[in-house]
């Protein structure tokens, strides 16, 4: 392995299009911090929500954050525990993008609760018996290991133990995984959860996302700052991400076969992929189709998978599916109803029996979107402020060694 | 200026837990002091298994006479022209349910069903939905965070969230917006020795179709229905052990 001379700096971010940036991500955090004024002062009647979607949009862009954040993390991963030296360059970045994605999911959860200044509650007041208790322990343990692994990657005396942290963090990001797509696979009495399956596929899930907005933001950052960034280094996470989206989808197949097979879920199962309309659409067109099928052709046809456009345009495909995706599991699981009693037709002024209602309102989106914001400005001041990011990521830079395909 | 002297809410989940109930002494017009009164039946145990048994060959009106009574005990439910259907607490509905096959009909109460294994109690972070040792689920209001987990768990969609500013609280009941809620069983009336509204309302109009009782009591009237009639329990095959019997599904 080739001696690290990678030599990190700040961005200088000085420009008027660096401030724009920060503005505009202060711009929509406002609007998302007005967006739980008005929807705690007014109650949850004002959002899309309702007693039989009790969780909405703001859920999904959380979960999306969460679930991408651990996926973030695989870059350090695969340079410190799987002794991938490629990819070393970018592992601060990773971990920062990792934690901004994390603080972004988790500001979006607490904010659309019912009582979000009872956090505190939630802070000191555990039934170890939840999913949802153990996930507080696996957010806030995120946040001090991969804090400590950061710490160990940028200080020189602690180098040499980045690597039992990172093999403890990406344990770690395993579990933060399980615990996310088990809050839905606990559920047993929803025949569109309560399935095992939910834990390993939202980890493939992870994978994806993650790197898929990894991939943008490395793009877009050293095009910003005029920094050399090779072929070499962005197809092989061109490459991972082809395998990601792969495993994804192969979970998600998975899912829908083993449910299919069961006749008592058939109903569930013709709800999402025959007569569901939006959930149908969302499941087909969005997640399927532009979100997995398309952006591999995209990786991995030569015309398009050898060029950075290409395979920006597949990494934003894979998030708009990964949205579909999470959209379809959060709100058509809650959409189809409730089975009380199963093989009758049911009826109540509670709305048994019914395919549930649900459109998504501005606030919702708004705190969603500002979620992501958070993230973003969280990435946009840490890279000023601390040298995360290599001065140059050429080829030659990344692998000495290298010789290019097209010699 | 009305004020209201509350010496219950911060200690209520004990309370609760223990079996006490609270009464409204009218002070002056528009001023009340709650007082907290022992309750007769002495602290929840598990010697308990509170539980009901509803007759589903009732006549169907019988069940609004249900749901009239939780309103008024319980201070839910709106007048039509204020109500949002989607977004309103509903603590017991009616439910009609028809075999396609057959064509057959009938009308039953759905509210909380007071699991052994309740889902919403093992889901909820923060220990809030609870369940008393006399098999009694609640919600603890000070404590619940408004996640709505517990609504994604109950099997039955019993619970309600307070999507909106609420008017006409009941001094037993205390309500708040951004928490969730169900049928407590009256637990504030059974800790008097008295029977949930439902089941009196029933009562009072000559009807029997919801039976309460202590399901633990082998001499009770619903111990002993229990084990004369084959009952069934909703979605049983959950295990998850609800205290709510069916005859007639």
């Amino acid at each position: 392995m080739a001696a690290d001379t990678t030599v990190y700096k700040e961005i200088e971010g000085k420009g008027g299009d660096y401030f724009s940036l920060v503005g505009w991500l202060g711009v929509m955090i406002a609007a998302g911090l007005g967006s739980t004024y008005y929807m705690e002062h007014h109650g949850h009647v004002v959002t899309g929500m309702t007693n039989a979607i009790v969780w909405g949009t703001p859920h999904v862009f959380a979960v999306f954050l969460i679930v991408a954040a651990s996926g973030a993390l695989n870059i350090a991963s695969i340079s410190s525990v799987f002794g991938k030296y490629h990819y070393k360059p970018l592992a601060r970045l990773s971990a920062v993008t990792a934690l901004a994605l994390l603080a972004g999911g988790l500001m979006v959860l607490v904010l659309d609760l019912g009582r979000p200044d009872r956090l505190i509650v939630a802070m000191t007041k555990y039934n170890f018996k939840s999913i949802f208790a153990w996930n507080i322990y696996l957010y806030t343990g995120f946040f001090v290991i991969v804090l400590a692994y950061l710490w160990m990657m940028m200080e020189r005396r602690m180098v040499p133990h980045s690597k039992k942290v990172g093999l403890f963090a990406f344990v770690w990001r395993l579990a933060l995984t399980t615990g996310t797509g088990s809050i839905f696979g606990f559920l047993v009495a929803r025949p569109g959860y309560d399935a095992a399956i939910m834990a390993p596929m939202f980890i493939a899930m992870s994978f994806s996302f993650g790197l898929a907005i990894f991939i943008i933001l490395v793009s877009v950052t050293y095009k910003w700052s005029e920094r050399p960034l090779g072929d070499l280094i962005l197809f092989k996470m061109r490459n991972l991400l082809g395998v990601f989206i792969a495993a994804a989808l192969y979970f998600a197949v998975v899912q829908h076969l083993t449910n299919l097979y069961a006749a008592e879920h058939a109903g569930v199962e013709a709800f999402i992929l025959m007569d569901g309309g939006i959930y149908t659409f969302l499941f087909w067109v969005v997640q399927i189709g532009l979100g997995s099928l398309f952006p591999l052709a995209l990786l991995f046809n030569p015309a398009t998978g050898r060029t950075c456009q290409g395979i920006m345009v597949a990494s934003i495909l894979v998030i708009i599916g990964g949205l579909a995706q999470i959209y379809v599991i959060i709100i058509g699981g809650q959409a189809f109803p409730l089975q009380l009693f199963p093989g009758m037709e049911v009826s109540s002024s509670f709305f048994d029996g019914m395919v549930h209602a649900y459109a998504p309102s501005l606030p919702e989106v708004l705190l969603g979107l500002s979620g992501m914001a958070t993230t973003l400005l969280i990435i946009a001041v840490a890279v000023k402020y601390l040298p995360l990011l290599p001065t140059s990521l050429s080829d030659a830079k990344v692998d000495p060694h290298h010789v290019s395909e097209d010699a | 200026m009305t004020k209201t002297l509350n010496t219950v809410d911060s200690t209520r989940r004990n309370l609760l837990k223990g079996g006490a109930a609270a009464a409204v002494v009218t002070l002056a017009p528009g001023v009340t002091l709650q007082t907290v009164h022992a309750a007769v039946t002495g602290p929840a145990t598990s010697a308990k298994r509170w539980g009901m048994l509803i007759d589903a060959n009732a006549p169907e009106g019988v069940w609004d006479l249900a749901v009239d009574a939780c309103k008024a005990e319980q201070g839910w439910g709106k007048d039509e022209k204020d109500a949002n259907p989607a977004t309103d607490p509903q603590w017991i509905r009616k439910v009609t349910i028809k075999d396609p096959k057959t064509g057959a009909k009938a009308n039953l109460p759905v509210m909380c069903q007071h699991c052994a294994n309740p889902p919403c109690v093992d889901v909820c972070p923060t220990g809030a939905s609870m369940k008393r040792a006399d098999g009694i689920v609640l919600v603890d209001k000070h404590i619940c965070i408004g996640c709505r987990y517990c609504m994604m768990a109950c099997p039955y969609a019993c619970r309600s969230f307070v999507h909106e500013d609420m008017h006409g609280q009941r001094p037993h009941m205390p309500r708040g917006k951004g928490t969730v809620e169900a049928c407590t069983m009256c637990v504030h009336r059974v800790d008097m020795g008295q029977k949930p509204a439902c089941v009196e309302a029933l009562n009072k109009a000559g009807s029997n179709a919801i039976m309460f009782g202590d399901l633990n009591d082998q001499n009770s009237d619903i111990s002993r229905a229990v084990s004369k009639y084959v009952t069934q329990r909703i979605r049983a095959d959950l295990g998850v052990e609800p205290g709510v019997h069916y005859r007639g599904i």
